[in-house]
């Protein structure tokens, strides 16, 4: 006797514990197995866009820190180079080494949290979670003396950074750098080698590189898709090409390469800390500007390799003291195109894994 | 009934004898009723405090294992935390949903909370105690735990809910399949121990039938963890899938119930472990037998704990490829090994000594090695290197186009 | 490889159970203390501080002491209420200018005293609406006589929002410990506000407050 049986469809959000926030996915279900699926934004949409409008240019940056509150500084540099090259701004050596030492502080940081987060998704009960957030601790507390605030940060200004490094900040970063190598073995012994998490995370969610590329999907997603391609590499911004470092790629672009891209950045990261601890210059830290910027009428568009992926603001100027009109180009956003390609198919545990292992961040979804 | 003399902690035929005593003769049903109640009073009381404790425990060594602290505010060191869950459960409001299936949904809680308690009144806790001596003890502790698996599926499907029905659904897939290996891990029991009442099973063991039948413990301690939906196949209510599973729809005491029937199974669980495969009360050395087993119980309880904050869930589908290509081959062999390790060193008298026991214990070790890893191997053990990452060639077409 | 990767990881965790300092969460406001510790606070050993004072050291030993903790802060920490230095202030309103939220709001009247001295202006109103504020400090940046500054605390919780909004009065009254973010001239007189020692207008500035003579010179340039 053949057993009828339906398809049921289940909103998986706007409030469920793993959407990161508030992201609803409608999707079909074949009893566990995925049929279809169809994102859902917007709930977390504040008008940045459209606030910038009508800001000064310095005090857009309090609303960049707001997309990725998981990553506020590369935010803040992706926004200040962007005013930078619509003003003609050219920062002092000092300040681009800060900018680039706070970025790979911020990319730490973030990427421990996509970690935490993946695995718990996988069901750890926020063991991992909770070590990553130990170590991202220390990454804020350094934060917190750069710029007086751990999550919302906004550090840079057009023209450089507000403040110079304090005496504390070095030894601090020395004792980071020291200690944190050791840490991230730890976090690999703990994870990488778990039968139970390979067996979960390996060959779920592939993502083909050509589609990874054809969705223009950027950052660790299309990195562990085997695509080598890192702004900071293939368009190196601030002082990265001075830096020596290696571009992660993974085999084959399933979860568990995703995660193993993002463990071997942390490394790569810390590398050019080092180099940056090693070659910061002295001198100036910002140059002088206005408070209010009256960049020439034009448009520019400048990008910077966020944690997530290519982060990139286009900014119009008519000449005021605003920009006319500012699109930020989030790769959280584009990251989400190909989920549909990736989860249909698989089962219904394995499609919360695959959204974890994007990283998405609903604050710059939805922007 | 209750004829020979016995004694012993609270053993059912002495508290039936006193209390026979105190009634007239010719009410012996009121005798037998009276004797029950009273030990049901005990048992159940004794177990929901006994879970209490097992809240607080489970939240300390938990939180001290993810680097934080736990509970420690209410009463000393937080032991009165489970008080104050307890009357923050019982002021919430009791919600029924609407399209819910009222009495079904109202007796799902019921149903899975007394198989547990009513597993407890059978364990030895000491020569004579309870119903130990009940000489289906076994089998008694199959059937009734099977009865949670309905207490789930009626709680997800009352619910009218889908969340809470995928997760009875897979509860209902999961709980069935293990318990086949489960019950084939404790045929090995039976058979070396001779009985089916576990206190005499737990007097047969001069050598602790873990160390006996390696691979039967294993299997059991898996399967018990399976039954009782902890990890690493706590998909029941995979939160960060399915909110909470089947009981997402209740609240206040009914969702106490859930909750408290729950923390009592690995309590439970590692009660029957500890009685079936480490030895039950009986004393080690100069350490009296109750002594020993609340710290073998103690031993368990960590090791599930350890286990649950450490290890990811399996899915769906592995956990129950897990069951029957893995457990139950591993079950098979062990039941197939013990039986014929009995038949050759079973004497004349049909009593197998210490010394055949040590015997068995080293051909069983060899035997469990040997399965788990031709197991591991028949079932895929995929190859864990990954391979090298090649760089796409489409990067450089990227870089061409820019 | 058969599982020995799972036990690998069991290994981690039972690391992180015994071994000491891996420990992060603190406890906020009150941390509960053992007896050792409480012991060493008082700086005698256990013995004689339980002998001395048996009570607080019987409540320690069953877990029930506690004593106040919070982290340590850095002293650019961007603090929760404003710092405001009357004497320095002119009321020139270039931090409610600058401010993105637009929630500083001042009201001037001509003081008629001290015209010469440059205080032109009494401070009527000056209202920061910290309900909505988000720190981001640039109101602090904007001010060009180092009037303003950042606070140092985080514990302004209350019931409404109404009390959120801090006025000119309370700005007079608040402890003077201001963050020294974006204040280099206190960062490296080495001041910590955390150290709970108050700053006197005098200490807070770039500089003195220019004399006529100066303030003449320096219009007189541009
Ligand atoms: S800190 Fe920022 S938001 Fe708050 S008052 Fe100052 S400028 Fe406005
Ligand atoms: S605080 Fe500073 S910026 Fe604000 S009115 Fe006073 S002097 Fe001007």
């Amino acid at each position: 006797m053949a057993i009828k049986t339906e398809p049921i469809t289940i909103n998986l959000g706007p409030q469920h514990p793993s959407t990161h926030g508030v992201f609803r996915m409608r999707v079909t279900f074949d009893g566990e197995v995925v049929v279809d699926l169809e994102p859902v934004f917007g709930y977390l949409h504040r008008g940045t866009e459209k606030l910038a409008e009508e800001r000064s240019y310095v005090q857009v940056v309090t609303l960049t820190d707001r997309l990725d509150y998981e990553s506020s500084m590369t935010n803040n540099l992706a926004y200040v180079r962007a005013v930078e090259k619509l003003a003609g701004i050219t920062p002092p050596e000092r300040g681009l080494y800060l900018r680039v030492t706070a970025s790979e502080l911020q990319r730490i940081a973030s990427h421990l949290i996509t970690i935490g987060f993946m695995l718990q998704e996988l069901g750890v009960f926020a063991t991992v979670l909770m070590y990553c957030f130990r170590e991202r601790e220390r990454v804020l507390d350094m934060f917190e003396m750069l710029c007086g605030a751990r999550i919302t940060l906004s550090y840079m200004r057009p023209g450089g950074v507000t403040q110079d490094a304090p005496r504390e900040f070095w030894p601090a970063l020395d004792d980071f750098l020291k200690q944190m190598p050791g840490y991230i073995d730890e976090l690999e012994e703990l994870i990488s080698h778990n039968e139970v998490v390979l067996a979960r995370m390996r060959n779920v969610g592939i993502l083909p590189d050509h589609l990874a590329v054809d969705s223009s999907i950027t950052g660790p997603v299309l990195r562990a898709s085997g695509v080598q391609w890192d702004l900071r590499k293939a368009a190196p911004h601030e002082v990265y090409d001075r830096m020596e470092f290696d571009v992660p790629i993974g085999a084959k672009g399933d979860t568990f390469d995703r995660y193993l891209v993002r463990i071997q950045e942390m490394r790569q990261s810390l590398r050019i800390l080092e180099q940056c601890r090693d070659q910061i210059p002295e001198g100036p830290i910002k140059t002088e500007e206005p408070y209010f910027i009256r960049p020439p009428a034009g448009e520019a568009y400048a990008f910077v390799e966020s944690p997530k992926g290519e982060l990139g603001f286009y900014l119009i100027s008519d000449g005021g003291i605003s920009p006319y009109r500012c699109k930020i180009r989030s790769p959280s956003f584009i990251n989400l195109t190909a989920l549909k390609e990736m989860t249909v198919g698989s089962k219904m545990a394995d499609l919360i894994v695959i959204f974890g292992s994007l990283a998405v961040n609903m604050g710059e979804v939805d922007r | 009934m209750c004829s020979e003399p016995t004694g012993g902690i609270l053993d059912f035929c002495s508290v039936y004898r006193l209390s026979a005593g105190l009634l007239p003769s010719g009410a012996e049903w009121a005798a037998f009723a009276l004797a029950a109640v009273f030990l049901a009073f005990i048992v159940i009381n004794g177990v929901v405090a006994v879970t209490a404790g097992y809240t607080w425990f489970e939240r300390r060594v938990i939180g001290r294992f993810q680097a934080r602290i736990g509970p420690n505010r209410w009463g000393p060191f937080g032991l009165l935390q489970p008080l104050a869950d307890v009357v923050k459960l019982m002021t919430k409001e009791d919600l029924v949903p609407e399209e819910a299936d009222r009495p079904v949904f109202n007796l799902a809680p019921v149903v899975l909370l007394v198989p547990a308690l009513a597993v407890v009144a059978f364990i030895p806790l000491g020569e004579n105690s309870f119903l130990g001596r009940v000489n289906v003890g076994v089998l008694f502790i199959l059937g009734i735990t099977g009865l949670n698996t309905f207490g789930i599926f009626m709680g997800g499907w009352a619910s009218r809910n889908k969340y809470a029905l995928l997760g009875a659904m897979r509860g209902v897939a999961m709980l069935i399949s293990y318990e086949v290996p489960m019950a084939l891990a404790l045929a090995g029991v039976v058979l070396t121990a001779g009985s089916m009442a576990l206190s005499g099973i737990a007097e047969a063991q001069a050598v602790p039938f873990a160390l006996v039948q390696p691979l039967g413990f294993l299997v059991f301690m898996i399967a018990a963890s399976a039954e009782m939906s902890r990890a690493p196949f706590d998909m029941i209510e995979a939160e960060s899938e399915l909110g909470s599973g089947y009981h997402t729809e209740y609240s206040g005491m009914k969702f106490a119930v859930f909750q408290l029937a729950e923390f009592m199974a690995p309590v439970v669980n590692s009660v029957i472990a500890t009685v079936l495969f480490l030895g039950g009360a009986e004393d080690v050395g100069p350490i009296p037998g109750q002594v020993a087993f609340v710290a073998k119980v103690f031993l368990l309880v960590f090791f599930l704990l350890w286990v649950r904050t450490t290890w990811p869930r399996l899915r769906v589908d592995q956990i129950m490829a897990f069951a029957w290509k893995g457990l139950l081959a591993l079950a098979l062999v062990n039941t197939f090994a013990v039986a014929t390790e009995m038949w050759l060193l079973l004497g004349a008298d049909a009593q197998l000594e210490t010394r055949d026991l040590w015997i068995m214990t080293a051909a069983n070790w060899v035997v469990a090695i040997a399965a788990v890893v031709v197991v591991a191997n028949l079932m895929g053990q995929r190859k864990i290197r990954p391979e090298a990452p090649v760089p796409s060639p489409l990067a450089k077409m990227a870089a061409e186009a820019d | 490889m058969y599982g020995l990767g799972m036990v690998r990881s069991l290994a981690v965790t039972l690391k992180n159970l015994v071994l000491p300092g891996r420990m992060f969460t603190v406890q906020y406001p009150n941390r509960r203390i053992n007896v050792f510790d409480l012991a060493k606070r008082s700086g005698s050993n256990v013995l004689a501080y339980s002998l001395k004072n048996p009570k607080p050291a019987l409540k320690a030993l069953i877990g029930l002491a506690s004593v106040e903790d919070r982290l340590p802060q850095h002293p650019r920490f961007r603090g929760q209420e404003f710092t405001w230095y009357e004497e320095r202030c002119t009321g020139c309103a270039s931090c409610a200018k600058y401010c993105p939220l637009g929630i500083i709001r001042i009201v001037t009247s001509p003081s008629g005293a001290f015209m010469q001295e440059g205080e032109k202006y009494d401070i009527d109103v000056f209202d920061i609406d910290i309900g909505r504020c988000m720190f981001c400090g640039l109101c602090v940046e904007a001010c060009p006589y180092d009037a303003l500054h950042m606070g140092s605390g985080f514990e302004e919780g209350s019931y409404s929002r109404s009390q959120l909004v801090i006025d000119v009065e309370r700005l007079k009254k608040a402890p003077k410990l201001p963050s020294v973010w974006f204040r280099p001239q206190m960062e490296s007189a080495g001041y910590d506000p955390h150290a709970g020692v108050e700053l006197d207008w005098r200490g807070a500035g770039r500089h003195e407050k220019p004399s006529v003579h100066d303030q003449e010179e320096t219009w007189a340039k541009r």
